[in-house]
C-alpha cells in the first residue's frame, strides 16, 4: 500500500497478521465459535464488524477529550450499542430475510471484545483517522479468520460453499461422494471452530517464530 | 488543578447530554424506519400463511422459501379466498383478518369479559380447499408461532412454524423442512376423539410413516420446543374447532 504513509499502513496490515485479535491477541473468540458453520454468516459478520468498528472508533477517537474518565466504558458500551441498534433497525427495513437470519448475531457484535478493547486501548488516545485505521484492520484482521474457519467448516461439513454444493451431491453419490466421502458432521459443532482456530494458530506462529510466547 | 473532565459535575452534565443525544437519536431511527418495517411484518404474515397452504418457492428438499415480497399481494389475493373472524357464535368475514394481533386477543381474553376473536383463513389451491389457523404459544426461550392447513376431513396439509429465540440448531429447527413435513397428512383426531398432533421422542414411528398415530418424531435437543409446539397445536386447535366445524358444514 504506497498510498498511505508508512506508519499508517502499519495500523491496517499488524492486525491482520502479526498481531491478528483473535489468533494473537485472542480476543473476539466466542462468535468465531458460534456462527462460522457457514461461509455467509462469517462474511456478513466480518463486514457488520468492520462498519461498527471503524465508525465507533472515529467516534470514540472525537469525544476522546470530552469524555469523563470515570465512565468512559459506559460511554463506549452506549457508542456501540447505539450502532448496532441503528444497524438492525436498518437491516430489518431493507433487509428483512437478512436480518431474520442474522437476528441473534447482530446483537452479539454488542458483546464482541474486541471493539471494547479497540476502543479503551487505542481509540481514546490516538486521532480519529488513525483511529480508523485501526478499526479497520483490526476488524478485517477479525473477519479474515472468520472467514479461513467458515471456509473450512462448510466444505468439510456440509460439501458446499456459501450454499452452492462444490463436491457433488452427497445422497445421489456424485463428485467426490462417488469415491466414498462422507460430510463431516463434526465439522458443524462450535468445538471443532476450536480446533480449526487452533491449526491456524499453529501454522501462524509456526512461521513467525516471534510470535511464540515463553 | 484537575482537568475539567475529572469534575462530578462534569461527568454529571456529560451523562445527561449523552442520554438525550442517544435517545432522541435512537428515537429518531426507529419512528423513521417504522413504516418500512411494519410493512415487512405484514409482507411476512402473508408469506407465511400462504406456505402453510403450500403455496411457495421451493426448489429442492430442503429449503424453505416463500413467494417472493413483490408477488406476495396478488397471489395471497388469488389463493387465499376469504378471510374469516369467528368471536363466541358469530363468523363473519373480515378483510385484514390476518392482521388480527394473537398476542394482543390472547391478553384481552384472559382478562375477561372479552369473547377472544380468531381469524381463519379459507384457501383454494387446484380445487382442494385448505382451513388455515394460526398458533401462538410458548417455546424454551420465548414465543413460538405458526399456521396449520388442514382440508375438511381435518388432515392436515401443511404448516409453517417459526420461533422467536429458540437455540439454534436445536430447537431453531422447528423452522426446517424435515420437521414440518412430517406434519403432512397427520390427522388430529383419534376416531372421533380430539388429540392434537404430538411431538414424541422414543417414537417408534422415527420415518413417520404411520399417519393415524397423532404423532410426528421430535428434534433431538430441542424436548421443551417440541412440548411447547405440542402444547401450543393442542390448545390453540381445541379452541377452533367449534368455529371450524360450523364452517366446512356449511
Amino acid at each position: 500500500m504506497g498510498i498511505l504513509p508508512k506508519k499508517d499502513t502499519k495500523l491496517i496490515l499488524d492486525p491482520l497478521f502479526d498481531n491478528n485479535p483473535i489468533t494473537v491477541q485472542v480476543l473476539g473468540i466466542c462468535s468465531a465459535l458460534a456462527i462460522t458453520a457457514q461461509l455467509k454468516a462469517s462474511i456478513v459478520m466480518a463486514v457488520s464488524v468492520i462498519a461498527v468498528l471503524s465508525v465507533g472508533n472515529v467516534i470514540i477517537s472525537l469525544m476522546r477529550n470530552i469524555i469523563p474518565s470515570k465512565i468512559r466504558i459506559i460511554v463506549q458500551l452506549i457508542v456501540v450499542a447505539t450502532l448496532v441498534i441503528i444497524v438492525d433497525q436498518i437491516l430489518k427495513a431493507f433487509s428483512y430475510e437478512l436480518s431474520k437470519q442474522l437476528s441473534v448475531f447482530i446483537g452479539l457484535i454488542i458483546t464482541n471484545c474486541i471493539i471494547m478493547g479497540r476502543f479503551e486501548a487505542f481509540a481514546l488516545a490516538n486521532s480519529p483517522w488513525r483511529a480508523f485505521l485501526d478499526g479497520i484492520g483490526n476488524a478485517a484482521g477479525y473477519g479474515i479468520i472468520l472467514i479461513i474457519v467458515g471456509f473450512f467448516r462448510e466444505l468439510l461439513g456440509s460439501g458446499t460453499l456459501l450454499g452452492f454444493p462444490v463436491l457433488g451431491d452427497p445422497i445421489n453419490k456424485t463428485g467426490v461422494y462417488a469415491f466414498g466421502y462422507e460430510n463431516n458432521g463434526f465439522m458443524l459443532l462450535s468445538p471443532m471452530a476450536l480446533i480449526v482456530i487452533g491449526l491456524i494458530i499453529w501454522v501462524q506462529r509456526s512461521r513467525n517464530k516471534e510470535l511464540i510466547e515463553e | 488543578m484537575t482537568k475539567f473532565t475529572e469534575k462530578n459535575s462534569y461527568t454529571i452534565f456529560f451523562s445527561i447530554i449523552m442520554v438525550l443525544v442517544v435517545g432522541s437519536l435512537l428515537a429518531g431511527v426507529a419512528q423513521g424506519l417504522k413504516g418500512k418495517i411494519e410493512e415487512n411484518k405484514r409482507i411476512e404474515k402473508q408469506q407465511n400463511i400462504l406456505y402453510a397452504m403450500g403455496v411457495n418457492n421451493n426448489q429442492s428438499d430442503t429449503d424453505v422459501a416463500f413467494i417472493p415480497p413483490k408477488k406476495v399481494e396478488s397471489e395471497f389475493s388469488k389463493y387465499i379466498k376469504k378471510q374469516l373472524v369467528c368471536q363466541g357464535d358469530n363468523i363473519s368475514e373480515e378483510n385484514n383478518a390476518y392482521l388480527i394481533d394473537i398476542k394482543k386477543e390472547e391478553v384481552l381474553a384472559k382478562k375477561g369479559n372479552y369473547e377472544r376473536r380468531l381469524p381463519l383463513f379459507i384457501g383454494e389451491k387446484e380445487g382442494k380447499t385448505f382451513y388455515i389457523i394460526p398458533l401462538r404459544g410458548k417455546g424454551l426461550w420465548d414465543a413460538v408461532w405458526g399456521y396449520i392447513a388442514l382440508d375438511k376431513e381435518y388432515v392436515v396439509q401443511g404448516v409453517f412454524f417459526d420461533h422467536k429465540g429458540e437455540t439454534p440448531g436445536l430447537g431453531a429447527n422447528i423452522k426446517e423442512r424435515f420437521f414440518m413435513d412430517d406434519f403432512k397428512g397427520e390427522k388430529i383426531f383419534k376416531g372421533t376423539e380430539f388429540k392434537g398432533i404430538s411431538i414424541v421422542k422414543g417414537n417408534n414411528d422415527p420415518l413417520n410413516k404411520d399417519k393415524t398415530d397423532n404423532e410426528v418424531d421430535a428434534l433431538a435437543g430441542a424436548t421443551i420446543t417440541g412440548d411447547g409446539l405440542t402444547a401450543m397445536i393442542k390448545k390453540d386447535l381445541k379452541l377452533y374447532l367449534p368455529c371450524l366445524e360450523k364452517i366446512i358444514k356449511k
